[in-house]
């Protein structure tokens, strides 16, 4: 199959590469990108581990055409740390044992900087609300919600 | 010198914290290498069949397509376990589920090898599939295997310990319960993934996504007739294994020998769809269980029938057969015990180890039916348990031998957390609470192939940075592993744990550890670990005792510091104190390794069941129904577990909570079940769901909040006492579910899972019950008789009427 050409910003960087256009954005992230930090976990748009945001507001990355994403903005799990700092969400997931096998952090943590830009002082409900979408077989959640609710309180603090 | 622990017990990040959180883990599915390959692989659409020939010509032709591999290319099978080596790569004569694999093309990209699958034409000649144990003991032929006890019985056996006609004859109560408990499936988030490829040595290279790397790596050197030497198991962090990723697959004996032919790396990606193909989760279990008790209360003694459904091949069955009845009297005290199990093998995925290993099921039927006796006796079922209970240091009538011994105090725990006495039976019509408790092993006694090494290696090297490096062939699946490795080696040696490296599921370059199994590696690693940690404090004390002013013994290595133990001197510091050894001994480094001890029994079968300790947990579940639906909404569960120590108490809660959250998943929706295809359409039996879409876990707003109690009572056989949580928690959550349905609403669900519309059957049912109703005949052979070690027994066979029993 002939190759598309595809510009877009990733992680705040404009980015051009050749692509297969069938594949999904998932697949232009992981496998023309190299950036692997997103998952695949179902192929159906119902584990959440490939979240990403597209223009500021998650997505299902396994679900999005990559063509369609002409010109838009991607953001990932490799572009939330700042320089060597990690960024309070990644932090908190470290801290509060939000990651065991890891395997679905990223999504997790793409899908919760999302609610905590929209709603900085989120209920443990409204947390559990926003990553309900994103399916965990390790922690039970609890730790998660523990580690949103902590990172939130961090970046409200920074914000002071 | 003993001092206070300065890592161990303290809640801190878990060492690879970072790189999760970063992204940065390089999971199996995230490797790629240049010139690599991509594989897919042809499954069967047929429950049962003879493959009566395979034509590849046409996709060997397709462009892109580099290799074809079909089951002649692998005359040599695999399995994990020694007694059932029956299973093929890629299926030869006979397919024994639909997804079996029969041949694999190997492509430039995945694209293509897709194309190319549909190119292949295999001719199936369709035999009748056998579907459940119930039809395999009724249909012997068609045989699905030429092996096994007869027909279609895969492992039949019985044991008998102490006479328990006898027991059940002078008791008071004898109840007789039928319980089943149906299949699911471990559902890690991570799809399995391996890349082979040959090193620039010559050697080949497999980076799979394995719990057990050095048992692929014998079954690999086995099956693709490769001197053991000449391979590299690499375990990449795995993405969640729950056991779903302890046998070899299929898949990574493919993707090896691709590479072998080609010279090339060649990768495979399961979808979640072959996931669920691939399988070797929690058997489907019929259980049949006659328990006596005396008037006040006592356990009598207990006849335990379990019938499992194996599916298509052996997996781990063997031992999954023992496990549905050796762990049960662990928990109480039973004065006589027997059991009888029976696996058949059905035309299904295969079953195998699921989190808890063929004991949740009987768990399950234990203690719903403790609870079932404590009402008949009008008894508080936590007194009844608690009357019950196993001490530390006991043996079980099975010759187990228990250490440590936690249990009563995590049902008071458990009681006094969820204020049992004075809510139970007190919160209304709808509203109801449930105590289920339960215990696990700290590690399999015996190798799963028979050798007298030990079960774990651990070397340490210290280098003159201040670096310590650790090398393991521990797998961190996600419980935290390497963490256990750092913060034991650390804690041992008095170091900052941030100048501990580990080097772990890498059979290359690492010790052999057997693997991410039967809950052994915090205590089996860990003891490993302490042993050569301690090999290097004697090391570096003998060579700065003097200059300490102190004797060798008397010297202490604590928080990155080596000083006398009566503070006498200022110290020096571990990076002084190892320039120094290194001077006078050469480059520092020791290895230390564990063996379990000898399990006391002595008749055969008694290698299943042992192990160094044993966890324990007592769990209580608060319950609502509605009653017009069925529906049940569970908002809190309190689960107190003896842990021995825990190493680091963020991730032991974590491990509670996860295995509380997917005993929850069990007890209420997730199931791996069949059903019949139209005839017209071969009448196959294929998934319910094999996809995410129809296989439902819980989610965030589905799970309650979980209190956690760790009771903490170092036990002498474990590395700075620590006993497991990995598996243990899981086991009373499901029990406890069924005991709080019948106090909020009187209804008795006696199968797994517990749905909405089971309860609402049960509601509208005379008997107020719904489960099985029959337990087919199942031709258990004659039991081998051991006598109690109560009843003047020797941990030997004997014959049943050799002695007189003293009850």
């Amino acid at each position: 199959m002939s190759r598309q050409r595809l510009a877009l910003t990733v992680n705040g960087e404009r980015v051009e590469t050749l692509f297969a256009p069938y594949k999904t954005l998932l697949e232009v992230l992981r496998e023309d990108l190299a950036l692997t930090g997103t998952k695949h976990g179902c192929e159906l748009g119902e584990c959440g581990a490939c979240t990403v945001l597209l223009d500021g507001a998650p997505a299902l990355s396994c679900l999005v055409l990559a063509v369609e994403c002409e010109g838009r903005s991607v953001e990932t799990i490799e572009g939330l740390a700042r320089g060597r700092e990690l960024h309070p969400l990644q932090a908190a997931f470290a801290d509060f044992g939000g990651s065991q096998c890891g395997y679905c952090t990223p999504g997790v943590i793409m899908a919760a900087k999302a609610l905590l830009e929209t709603n900085p002082q989120p209920t443990r409900e409204q947390i559990k609300e926003a990553t309900a979408g994103n399916l965990c077989r390790c922690t039970g959640y609890q730790q998660i919600v523990d580690a949103i609710e902590d990172a939130a309180r961090r970046l409200r603090e920074e914000a002071r | 010198m003993k001092r206070p622990l300065d890592i161990i017990g303290k809640p801190r990040r878990r060492i690879d914290g970072r790189a999760k959180a970063t992204g940065q883990v390089r999971y199996a599915d995230d490797l790629a290498m240049p010139r690599m390959l991509f594989t897919k692989l042809l499954r069967s659409p047929h429950p049962h069949a003879i493959v009566e020939s395979i034509d590849a010509s046409k996709a060997k032709k397709h462009p892109g397509v580099h290799l074809v591999l079909t089951g002649q290319d692998f005359p040599i099978p695999f399995g994990i376990m020694p007694v059932s080596v029956d299973e093929y790569p890629l299926a030869r004569e006979r397919v024994r589920y639909v997804g079996d694999p029969v041949a694999a093309v190997i492509a430039v990209d995945e694209q293509t090898a897709v194309h190319a699958l549909d190119l292949i034409e295999v001719r199936y000649k369709v035999l009748k599939p056998i579907e459940d144990p119930q039809a395999g003991l009724q249909n012997p032929e068609p045989r699905i295997h030429d092996y096994g006890e007869q027909g279609n019985i895969h492992r039949n056996q019985s044991y008998e310990f102490g006479k328990v006609d006898e027991a059940l004859a002078k008791a008071d109560l004898v109840v007789e319960d039928l319980f089943f408990y149906e299949g699911n499936t471990h559902l890690p988030m991570e799809q399995q993934a391996s890349l082979a490829f040959i090193d620039a040595d010559g050697r080949l290279q497999v980076s799979s996504s394995t719990q057990n790397p050095h048992y692929l790596h014998r079954q690999l050197a086995r099956a693709l007739q490769v001197p053991e030497h000449q391979i590299r198991v690499v375990a990449t962090p795995n993405g969640g294994g729950f056991g779903g990723k302890c046998d070899p697959g299929g898949h990574e004996f493919v993707v090896a020998k691709a590479a072998l032919v080609l010279g090339r790396p060649v990768k495979i990606g399961l979808t979640r769809e072959e996931v669920f193909y691939v399988h070797r989760g929690r058997h489907p279990v019929l259980m049949k269980m006659k328990t006596g008790v005396t008037k006040d209360g006592k356990l009598a003694g207990m006849h335990l029938q379990t019938l499992l459904d194996g599916g298509g091949y052996g997996s781990h069955g063997p031992a999954s057969t023992f496990y549905t009845g050796v762990l049960t009297p662990v928990t109480y005290h039973y004065p006589r015990f027997k059991f009888d199990a029976c696996r058949v093998f059905t035309n299904k995925p295969a079953c195998g180890p699921k989190r808890g290993h063929g004991t949740p099921q009987p768990r399950f039927g234990q203690e719903v039916q403790l609870d079932k006796i404590a009402v008949k006796l009008g008894m508080d079922p936590a007194e009844l348990r608690l009357k019950n209970v196993t001490k530390a240091d006991a043996l079980t009538a099975s010759w187990l031998k228990i250490g440590s011994n936690g249990l009563a105090d995590c049902i008071e725990k458990v009681t006094q957390m969820s204020g049992w006495k004075q809510r139970r039976g007190k919160l209304g019509r709808g509203r109801g609470l449930g105590l289920a408790c339960s215990t696990y092993m700290c590690g399999a006694g015996v190798a799963i192939y028979w050798n007298k090494m030990p079960h774990s290696g651990v070397q340490i090297l210290l280098d003159r940075s201040g670096s310590v490096i650790v090398y393991c062939g521990a797998t961190e699946i996600g419980q935290g592993s390497d963490d256990v490795l750092a913060a034991i080696v650390a804690e041992t040696l008095g170091v900052d744990i941030a100048t501990v490296r580990v080097v772990t599921g890498d059979t290359g370059i690492a010790p052999v550890d057997l693997g991410s199994y039967s809950s052994r590696v915090t205590i089996m690693m860990g003891n490993a670990a302490v042993q050569a940690a301690e090999r290097l404090r004697v090391q570096i004390a003998a060579v700065v005792s003097e200059t300490l002013g102190t004797l060798p013994d008397r010297v202490v290595f604590s928080q990155g510091r080596v000083f006398a133990a009566d503070n006498s001197g200022p110290g020096m510091s571990f990076v002084e104190a190892v320039h120094a050894a290194e001077a006078e001994l050469g480059t520092l480094s020791a290895v230390g390794s564990y063996s379990p001890p000898k399990p006391p029994g002595k008749y055969k079968g008694a290698g299943v069941g042992p192990s160094p300790a044993y966890s324990f947990s007592a769990c209580v579940v608060e319950a609502e129904v509605d009653e017009r639906t069925g529906w049940i909404h569970v908002p809190k569960i309190w689960i107190a577990h003896d842990i021995g120590r825990a190493i680091n108490p963020t991730l032991a809660k974590g491990q509670v909570i996860g295995g509380v959250y997917m005993g929850l998943g069990e007890a209420l929706m997730e199931e791996q079940t069949f059903r019949r295809l139209p005839q017209k359409l071969s009448g196959a039996f294929v998934h319910r769901a094999p996809s995410m879409l129809d296989y439902k876990s819980l989610t965030s707003l589905d799970m309650p909040e979980v209190e956690v109690s760790l009771i903490e009572d170092p036990d002498p056989n474990c590395p700075y006492g620590a006993k497991e949580v990995g598996q243990g928690p899981l086991l009373p959550v499901m029990p406890a579910v069924a005991n709080a349905i019948f106090d909020a609403v009187g209804v008795r669900v006696d199968e797994i899972p517990i749905t909405p519309d089971k309860v609402l059957r049960a509601l509208h049912a005379k008997d107020k019950r719904v489960g099985p109703t029959s337990f087919p005949t199942v031709p258990y052979p004659a039991p081998t008789f051991v006598l109690p070690p109560w009843e003047d027994g020797d941990g030997k066979e004997t014959k049943r009427d050799a002695k007189t029993a003293v009850v």
